[in-house]
């Protein structure tokens, strides 16, 4: 109020002009931000409308209980015998499968040395050890996913084919182990950056009742820090586990091709996302019930995804309110 | 009070032990991560540094002038459709005159690689004043020979089983004695566009590719994703669309980004209809995927400015725009930059949603606008690795260098911007 | 464990000096801690009484930049000895903290927790006998009893701090280091605590750093008061407050100092 009154005293009309322009641009600039947040809710709804216009269109062609229960996966005879959906080949259990076989060894790998290297990070190493080695391990996550399928296709493979070999076994040069090992690699710095935080966030007055009383660091961390961390490190690993069903290269790389039905990782499997990429990369007929069954995966990936992040988010905030 | 003894340590107690177990097992697993850097680092290294350098040979051949320029115009139009192939064949066969038979005479061209004829024609056109004599020209070697210099193929093999046979091996050899082969630092690499023979290919054509993708990327993402932040830090109420575009936002964030190119190739290309395989799609799509990694780094980033900051401005009469661009934002600006930057330099390493709206195409030319069809550096990357071609093993290491040698500098410039313009509060 | 042998100090320091980097924290302290009995150390806020007492348990430790010298005994042991075992010294020396810290476990689990990673229990039941009459000196045993499984965090300030208490007796130590443990307390809780005080160091001997006089009048039969990291007096605590021999002592009771 004093203000306003300041201003018409000593500046007259003219300033209450100005101020009513001010207010109309204000709001102009007000509405252009609006606009700029709006495009992060027109993505989500862009990949939604997308997913599901397409994927009603395949369904129209394919039922959704083929796709969802079919145990059979294969979209190329499925076009050339022209009789789209009625030989159950557009089945997508054995992607679900051989996604969730190399997320499940991918995990196996990074689980553990992430979770011990944040523990490492977060309770022993002095400050300046720290200051060197998380910027190398987040190196790991800074390195294009397209170089870890490289790597796993030409370099690990080949090497767990031969020593296979050596050892007697049989192993495929598309393992689900070779890739399934790179996208641990690759996920490591994940586990560890974000356990490191949850852990860091456990109150120093933890530590400080249980070193009290007597007991010692690895007896802290393992009964004291770690229980009180679990949700939290729940909600990383789901994250982690999120990603690794979502990662696209290092499959189409270093995965098979065919669809199969194993629970063994010396054998070939594909994935999800690696039938998007093949299906996708060829020439496309948009109304082919082969290129849209591309749609339904995807839509299929992200629906399975958005639960866990959402999960996992949910998680890790209210874990985070906790100790605040 | 003596009677409280047994406080000094007891070695090998059996929590000493688990102590130091634990312990080593952190230990353990943070030096299997980093060995994991290492190996694939290393293992990449030895097999990149190869294509740096190219196996060259030099061949005296014979441009007689009735041949390329009958007439003695000096046409540059005239020179350039001379069929240089026959000469640099007869010039080989010169070179090495014991060879007599079809299939060898076919090995022997073997040696180079299939566009050492235009290394000559191209320099006979920037020379005319060549034509009429006999010249020393340096050539390509055909990527076998190439890799054969670089130790890639064994000769102890049996013949059969390498790329390169026996009399190939014997004419490597000679003009190895007689100093007329040698590696030099390989330019085409860096200049050249894709090619399907792996001494010729280079990657300029996907770098530019990549460029342009990464401008239109910016372009977009950065004044959106900064704006996007601001309303969400300084203008929204806390309310109910706040908290739903924040949790749209952070979920977002862990969308897999293969997704994003089905986004694109649906609305994009197929209702937008916009050019396919371009870097204007690309660009696109990945500034929809780095939008949220943009708005987390400018949130945080402005949420560091202090209140205070802003109450000064309003209590000189500020306007809320005004305070928010007159004073908060350019503070927090060095913040949003290097989120910007990490953003980029994510967005530069992300292959699977250009593989969707069509940027795996092979594409010799560089690109030279953002509505031309052109590939991406791990786009490229991809490709080569799918090559069945033994010298574009090396040239993938290579590639992946370049690559990572880019992210290195991006990230190192956000971490000099954070450390040298970040204010701490 | 009686009052016998009171003359023995069960701590003594000599000459203690406490540092932080460059900044020296505490200086040249002279202190007999006499057993079962509570010495209250007293002083305006950072004249280093917590520095000090968390010496006694080598809970300064775990702050890298912290350096300490001279001589710590308990019973004739050289704290800082490196062949010193901090395990087994902080099983002899508890520690009850400013802020009630109970874990994020049920509160039969926070008590059993010391005796679990010691090794004091040999079966479920001794576990039980332990937690009941750890819970029971505490003076939580009533009020908690039916509740054993609930979490620890779940219980009203002064409880948490008692079951602290309770947490820290259940390791048998000798010596209970007590850091404002009431700081955070209401009136009341802050009585039931004095009570429980008084009765333990019946068993136990403790030192409490406090802040507030009337509480270290109330409780403690010692008191050290501390001022820029010096002990400025140290004496019996009748005598510090009726007859301090230091004018900085004086002037901090009479409230001059703060």
């Amino acid at each position: 109020m004093a203000k306003g009154l300041y201003v018409s005293e000593t500046a007259g009309m003219s300033i209450i002009k100005r101020g009513q322009r001010n207010r109309l641009s204000e709001t102009a600039v007000r509405l252009i931000l609006i606009l700029c947040a709006l495009v992060a809710v027109a993505t989500t709804i862009g990949i939604v409308a997308s997913l599901l216009f397409e994927s009603l269109r395949f369904f129209q062609k394919v039922p959704l209980t083929d796709f969802l229960f079919g145990l059979e996966w294969s979209p190329q005879t499925a076009l050339r015998a022209d009789q789209v959906g009625s030989s159950g080949a557009f089945g997508a259990v054995p992607l679900i499968a051989g996604t969730l076989l190399i997320s499940a060894i991918a995990m196996l790998v990074a689980t553990p040395l992430g979770l011990m290297s944040a523990i490492y990070l977060a309770e022993y190493a002095s400050a300046k050890t720290r200051n060197t080695i998380k910027p190398l391990l987040e190196l790991l996550a800074g390195i294009p996913t397209v170089v870890y399928g490289f790597f796993a296709a030409l370099i690990v493979a080949p090497m767990l084919r031969n020593g296979g070999e050596s050892m007697g076994f049989e192993i495929s040069s598309e393992s689900a182990l070779a890739a399934g090992i790179t996208m641990g690699m690759m996920i490591i710095p994940f586990i560890s950056s974000l356990s490191d935080d949850v852990i860091n966030a456990v109150p120093q007055s933890l530590r400080d009742a249980s070193y009290g009383l007597g007991a010692t660091q690895a007896e802290t961390i393992k009964q004291v820090i770690l229980p009180a961390a679990t949700p939290g490190i729940a909600g990383s690993l789901l994250l982690a586990t999120s990603r690794a069903i979502g990662e696209t290269m290092i499959v189409v790389m270093a995965a098979g091709l065919a669809a199969k039905l194993t629970a063994n990782p010396l054998e070939a499997v594909t994935t999800v996302t690696v039938q998007i990429v093949t299906l996708l990369t060829g020439d496309q007929e948009f109304d082919s019930a082969k290129t849209l069954s591309a749609f339904a995966l995807g839509l299929l990936l992200f629906v399975i995804t958005l639960i866990l992040n959402v999960i996992a988010l949910r998680i890790v905030d209210r874990y985070k309110e906790q100790y605040d | 009070m003596t009677e409280i003894t047994g406080i000094l340590k007891t070695a090998g107690s059996k929590r000493h032990r688990a102590e130091a177990r634990f312990r080593a097992y952190g230990l353990i697993a943070i030096a299997v991560s980093l060995s994991f850097l290492l190996i694939m680092i290393g293992s990449i290294i030895t097999r990149g540094s190869g294509a740096f350098h190219q196996t060259f040979v030099q061949i005296d051949v014979e441009l007689p002038a009735e041949k390329l320029d009958p007439e003695g115009t000096g046409d540059p139009d005239v020179l350039r459709k001379a069929r240089y192939g026959k000469l640099l064949k007869a010039a080989l066969r010169d070179r090495f005159p014991a060879v007599k038979s079809r299939s060898d005479k076919k090995a022997l061209y073997k040696l180079l690689s299939s566009n050492a004829e235009y290394t000559i024609r191209d320099q006979v056109v920037a020379d005319p004043l060549l034509v009429g004599g006999t010249h020393a020209f340096w050539v390509r070697a055909s990527s076998e020979v190439d890799q054969y210099m670089k130790g890639k193929i064994d000769s102890s093999l049996e013949e059969s089983r390498r790329r390169i046979n026996d009399k190939q091996l014997a004419w490597i050899a000679e003009l190895q004695d007689a100093g007329k082969i040698e590696k030099r630092f390989n330019t085409q690499f860096f200049t050249g566009g894709d090619s399907r023979e792996p001494e010729q290919a280079g990657i300029m054509g996907a770098v530019a590719g990549s460029a342009y993708t990464l401008l239109i990327c910016f372009v977009l993402s950065f004044p959106v994703g900064v704006l996007a932040a601001v309303y969400l830090e300084e203008f929204s109420a806390k309310g109910r669309l706040n908290r739903f575009i924040e949790v749209n936002i952070n979920n977002l964030a862990a969308v897999p980004s293969i997704v994003y190119g089905l986004l694109g190739l649906a609305i994009f290309l197929n209702v937008f209809n916009l050019p396919r395989s371009t870097p204007l799609v690309g660009g696109m799509v990945l500034a929809l995927m780095t939008l949220p990694t943009i708005i987390i780094a400018s949130r945080s980033s402005l949420r560091a400015v202090p209140p205070s900051i802003r109450e000064a401005a309003y209590g000189l009469g500020a306007s809320k725009v005004q305070t928010t661009f007159h004073h908060v934002v350019p503070l927090a600006m060095p913040g949003m930059l290097t989120g910007s930057i990490i953003g980029m330099a994510q967005a530069l390493g992300e292959t699977a949603p250009l593989l969707m709206i069509g940027m795996v195409a092979f594409i010799v030319d560089i690109p030279g606008g953002v509505t031309e069809a052109a590939t991406a550096l791990p786009v490229q990357i991809f490709l080569w690795a799918d090559s069945p071609e033994r010298g574009f093993m090396e040239k993938t290491s290579a590639a992946i260098l370049v690559l990572l040698g880019f992210l290195i500098i991006m990230n190192l410039v956000a971490v000099y911007l954070r450390r040298r313009l970040e204010i701490r509060w | 464990m009686t009052g016998t042998n009171s003359a023995t100090p069960i701590l003594k320091v000599e000459n203690g000096q406490v540092f932080y980097g460059d900044k020296q924290a505490i200086t040249n302290v002279h202190v007999d801690i006499i057993p079962n009995a509570v010495t209250a150390f007293i002083g305006p806020s950072g004249c280093g009484k917590s520095t000090l007492l968390r010496c006694f348990n080598r809970m300064n430790d775990v702050i890298p930049i912290c350096r300490v010298e001279g001589s710590f005994k308990l019973a004739d042991q050289d704290i800082y000895d490196p062949r010193v075992d901090v395990v087994s010294l902080r099983q002899r020396i508890g520690m009850v903290f400013q802020k009630p810290n109970p874990f994020p476990k049920s509160i039969f689990d926070n008590v059993a927790y010391g005796p679990k990673i010691h090794g004091l229990a040999a079966s479920k039941a001794d576990m039980h006998t332990i937690v009941e009459s750890s819970l029971t000196r505490a003076g939580l045993w009533d009020e908690v009893k039916d509740r054993l499984d609930q979490p620890g965090t779940g219980l009203s300030g002064g409880q948490q701090q008692r079951l602290c208490i309770a947490r820290a007796i259940a390791v048998q130590p000798k010596v209970i280091l007590m850091d404002e443990p009431c700081s955070a307390l209401d009136p009341i809780a802050t009585a039931t605590i004095e009570t429980l005080i008084d009765e333990l160091c019946e068993n136990y001997t403790i030192i409490i750093v406090t802040h507030s006089m009337q509480q270290a009048a109330r409780v403690s039969q010692k008191t050290a008061f501390f001022h820029l990291g010096e002990l400025v007096e140290f004496g019996a605590t009748e005598q510090i407050f009726s007859a301090p021999v230091d004018e900085r002592t004086q002037n901090y009771i009479t409230g001059r100092i703060g």
